[in-house]
Order: structure tokens, then sequence, then C-alpha cells
């Protein structure tokens, strides 16, 4: 345990320390670190708000997205499914998660791009819509991204569910949609928690979607740091850049959970394998 | 509803297939398709910056993976023992390590290690002797290494833990009353029953480390990995070039997916048919 341990503290704990400490302190005349305890970077927060804005409106919208793609194919292969099919519809739902998300994303440029679908329908004679760069492509490669993350939870919350209680409640009278808007969806609110946390989790620090899909013009908080630190070498301001994305994460994460909590019942564990 | 999900599956898959399919085209854009050629594998392969990068790519991918397989590995063995507040402790720093953004955890691995390096370099060409030249740390294939491996440590730690958990324990004990040492025991009884789970564990540990960009991008210092290449070469404009290396760089991790799949599913049939 102490090699994973002295990793951990070392290359986890410390350079997050590190960060804290920097958001407080004053950017050198070269770019960098200059030691310092102000709140300025915090009071600057404001100069990258477009970033913040686009992230706190893309971000929860992609999840809805997600959830809205992801439930029904969650419950057909939970409920519908051939059992005998199933473990491999499953893992082909996974797999393209545990692939390269930059040639995933690059796909897409492909795709949406002037030589792709726009040429094609503008052979069929409609004109030739404009499709990459625009919230619309961000959005697609979001949920394009992030869909595996979603269906495989909200699997696992519809799959353990006993169905006893759907035959008690068709028993007792109600129609299918009854139940299922009865038994079936509260039964399945776990998952459906469990997705969207780690969804909108992932989606609060992208850079690469939007940074390929987005080209310039739709931009997350993600893109703000690459820019901060790597351009313009402002390390104080994007340390607060980056303190601020993550209380703005936790704070959404613990109301969420709280808010959950409340109507679904704790929250299920789940591998991504 | 079956239609519903065979649409849902021809959108994950096509733009897969479409790269495939245009990585095989003669022509260059994606709007004329003009018959078969492997050129661009051809060019890809024969790029020394490519390959460079495949180099890099592929030495930090092994070597983050068998330090976070071994070290994540210990740990999980290590953690049946641990109780109380240690273990609260080590459980909240796994959830940190896997549930903190990799920008995150880039930047703040970036400004942690320059500034430790400017504090320690100017200290190593103090000490050593005049005439001779400094050894001096910079970002490159150990920064690389040391970050990719903490994701991936926590990744082997959670899943070799499950399949600790789920272990026999009265074989164990069987094999102590028959006269085994510890080092006995865990070679003949404990390792044959996790292992499955530990290649799981490197595997998709080196899929991480091969495939990730973001960390990359900050920690790599002057070294190029694959994704960092083609990231700059997609800015630079869309060739059919990219889309060979994508297609190689998928048949990979889909190859090795699959074997990390079989494996842990048959170390599950296997351990729950003991178990039973």
């Amino acid at each position: 345990m102490a090699p994973a341990t002295i990793w951990l503290l070392a290359m986890l704990v410390l350079p997050l320390v590190v960060v804290l400490v920097f958001s407080f302190g004053e950017r050198a005349a070269a770019g960098g670190y200059s030691a310092a305890v102000t709140l300025e970077n915090f009071a600057n927060l404001g100069a990258r708000w477009t970033a913040f804005q686009n992230t706190l409106m893309l971000a929860p919208l992609g999840t809805v997205l997600c959830l809205l793609i992801a439930y029904p194919l969650a419950y057909y292969l939970a409920v519908k499914s051939d059992p005998k099919w199933r473990t491999l519809l499953l893992i082909l739902v996974i797999v393209p998660f545990w692939t390269s998300i930059l040639i995933r994303s690059y796909a897409w440029i492909f795709l949406l791009g002037g030589q792709g679908i726009p040429k094609l329908v503008s052979l069929i004679g409609y004109g030739s819509p404009r499709l990459i760069n625009t919230p619309f492509a961000v959005l697609t490669g979001i949920v394009y991204g992030y869909l595996p993350l979603m269906v495989f939870p909200i699997y696992v919350s519809l799959e353990r569910l006993d169905k006893r209680l759907l035959e008690a409640s068709a028993d007792l009278g109600s129609p299918p949609w009854r139940s299922f808007l009865q038994v079936t969806l509260p039964l399945s609110m776990p998952g459906v928690a469990t997705g969207c946390m780690l969804v909108f989790i992932l989606l609060m620090g992208e850079f690469l979607i939007p940074a390929m899909l987005g080209g310039g013009k739709v931009f997350f908080v993600g893109n703000a740091l690459v820019d901060l630190f790597l351009q313009s070498r402002n390390w104080p301001f994007g340390a607060a850049v980056a303190v601020a994305l993550v209380l703005i994460m936790l704070v959404t994460v613990t109301l969420y959970m709280r808010f959950t909590r409340r109507w679904a019942g704790g929250r299920d564990d789940v591998s991504l394998m | 509803m079956r239609i519903y999900a065979l649409a849902v599956y021809l959108f994950l898959y096509i733009p897969i297939a479409v790269i495939a399919i245009f990585s095989f085209n003669a022509g260059r854009y994606a709007a004329q398709l003009q018959g078969f050629s492997t050129q661009w594998y051809g060019k890809a392969l024969s790029n020394s910056f490519v390959m460079e990068a495949l180099q890099t790519s592929a030495t930090v991918a092994l070597s983050s993976a068998i330090l976070a397989t071994l070290a994540g590995t210990m740990a999980a063995l290590a953690l049946q023992g641990v109780t109380g507040r240690p273990r609260a402790i080590f459980d909240a720093l796994l959830y940190i390590a896997v549930m903190v953004p990799g920008i995150v955890i880039g930047i703040s691995t970036l400004i942690a290690l320059v500034t430790l390096f400017d504090w320690v370099n100017p200290l190593l060409t103090a000490l050593w002797p005049t005439g001779w030249s400094a050894p001096q740390l910079h970002l490159g294939r150990g920064s690389l290494i040391a970050a990719h491996g903490l994701f991936a440590m926590a990744l082997v730690v959670i899943i070799v833990r499950a399949r600790v958990a789920g272990m026999d324990r009265s074989l164990i004990e069987a094999s102590a009353d028959l006269g085994a040492t510890p080092w006995g025991t865990f070679r003949q009884v404990t390792l044959p029953q996790i292992f499955p789970a530990i290649l799981a564990g490197f595997l998709l540990s080196f899929t991480f480390s091969f495939d990730d960009f973001i960390v990359a991008f900050f920690v790599a210092g002057s070294e190029t990995t694959l994704p960092i290449y083609v990231f700059s070469s997609i800015r630079r404009g869309v060739t059919p070039e990219i889309n060979a290396i994508g297609t190689m760089v998928l048949a990979v991790s889909l190859l090795i997916l699959v074997v990390a799949q079989s494996i842990l599913q048959r170390g599950q049939r296997k351990g729950g048919g003991r178990a039973a």
C-alpha cells in the first residue's frame, strides 16, 4: 500500500494543493507565479465569463440529451433484448468509451466538415448547411462521446429491478404505461442519477470536444484553462479558474446528490467494465 | 424498440466505420470515393514524426501500466487488512484520483513539477562538481509515466479490489492448514484467483495511457505522444493520413479491449463456479 499512497500524495494531493496556493498568487513578469496572498484572481473571474456560461449551459444540456437517448436503449437492453445477445450488445455500447475520444471526435470533424455531410446535402440540392464549429456540432460530439457512460448505470438499475413488482402492478389493473411510470421509472432513478452525475462531471472539465468541433467559437472552461496555462502563461489566474471550476462541480454534485437521495434512495456503485 | 436500438448502434459505429473506409480511399476528400488504396497507411508508417510519437506513446503506456499494476495490486491486497480512518482516507484519495477532471490533473501536475524543477535544478548545479554539466530535471517521459500511472493505478486498485473481495477465503485457510508458507499460498491460491482482474487492469491502464490526450498535453514537455501528434495535425487540416493513423489506433484499442473483456468474463465465470 505504501507505494500507492506515496504516489497518490506526491502526484495528486501535492499538485492540487499547489494549484490552490497559486490561485492566491500574482503573475510574475515573465509569466508563471510570484508569491503573494491576494483575491484579485478570483475577482477577475468575470473576464472568462463566456467560458463559464458556455460550460454551465452546454454541460447540463449535453447531460440531458445523453439521458434522453440512453434511457430507451438501456431499457431495451435490460428488458426487451434477447438474453443470449445481451452481453455482446452491452460490450458493443461500452467499447467506444474506452477507445480514443480524440479519434472519435475527429470522425465528426470529417463527417460535419465542408467535404462531409454538407457536401452530400448540397449534392441532393438543399444548399450547403454549416455544421462544424457550431453548438450543434459540440453537442453531437458530447452525446457521441458520453452516451456509453449514461447507458451503463441505467442498464444496471433496470436489470436489478424485481420483475414481480411489474406483475403485481399488472394484476392490480395497471396498463403497461402506468406500470412503467409508477414502478419502472422510479426504481431506475438511482441509475439515472449516477449516469447524469458521471457525464456531468466529465463534461464540466471537457476540452477536446469543444476544441475540435467548436473551432474557437464554442469554448468551455477547459479551453480557457489551456489558453491560460499554455499560451498566456498566467498561472495564478489559471489556477483561480481551475479552483472555481472544481468548486462549481463540487457544489452542483453535492446539491444534486442531496436532491436525488430524497427520491431515489441512495446511489448505485457502478463499475465501468 | 428494436429499431431504436439499431439506430443508436448505427450512430455509435458509423463514424468509426467511415474513418476506416476513407482510410482506404484513393481520393483526398470525404465526398469523393475513388477506389481502394493502402497508400495512406504507407505514408503514415514511413513518416518519422508518426513513428517517433508512436514509440513515445508505447513506451509511456507500457511503463505506466506496469508500475500502476504493481502498485495497484499491492494496494488492493494490503487494503484487505486496513479498516477505520486510514481506509477512509485511502478510499477518498482514490475517489479524487478518478473524479477530478483530467484537465485539472494536467495543469496541477504541470505547475507543481515545473515549480519543483525550478527549485531543484539550481541546487543540482550548485552541488555538482565544477567543470561537469549537472543533470537537470525536466518534463518528459518521466512526468508522463507518473501522471498517467496515477489514474491507471486507481483503476487497478478498484478492479482488483472487487476481485479480492469476491475471493473464496476458505481456500487460503485450507492452504495454510495444509502447511503452505504465506508466499506459497499467495503464489498458488491467491494469485491464480485474482490474475484475470490484474491482467484486465493492466490492459485498461495501457489503453488509457495510449489514448490520453489532455493530461499528456500539459505534462509531456518537449515529447510528442501519438494523440498530441494527431491533435496538432488535425489543426493543420484534415488529411487521409490521419484516417489511417486513427484506424490503426482504434484497431489496437479494440483488440486490447476485447482481450481484456474476455479475460475478465472468463475469470468471473471460473471464480463463480469455484465459489459455488
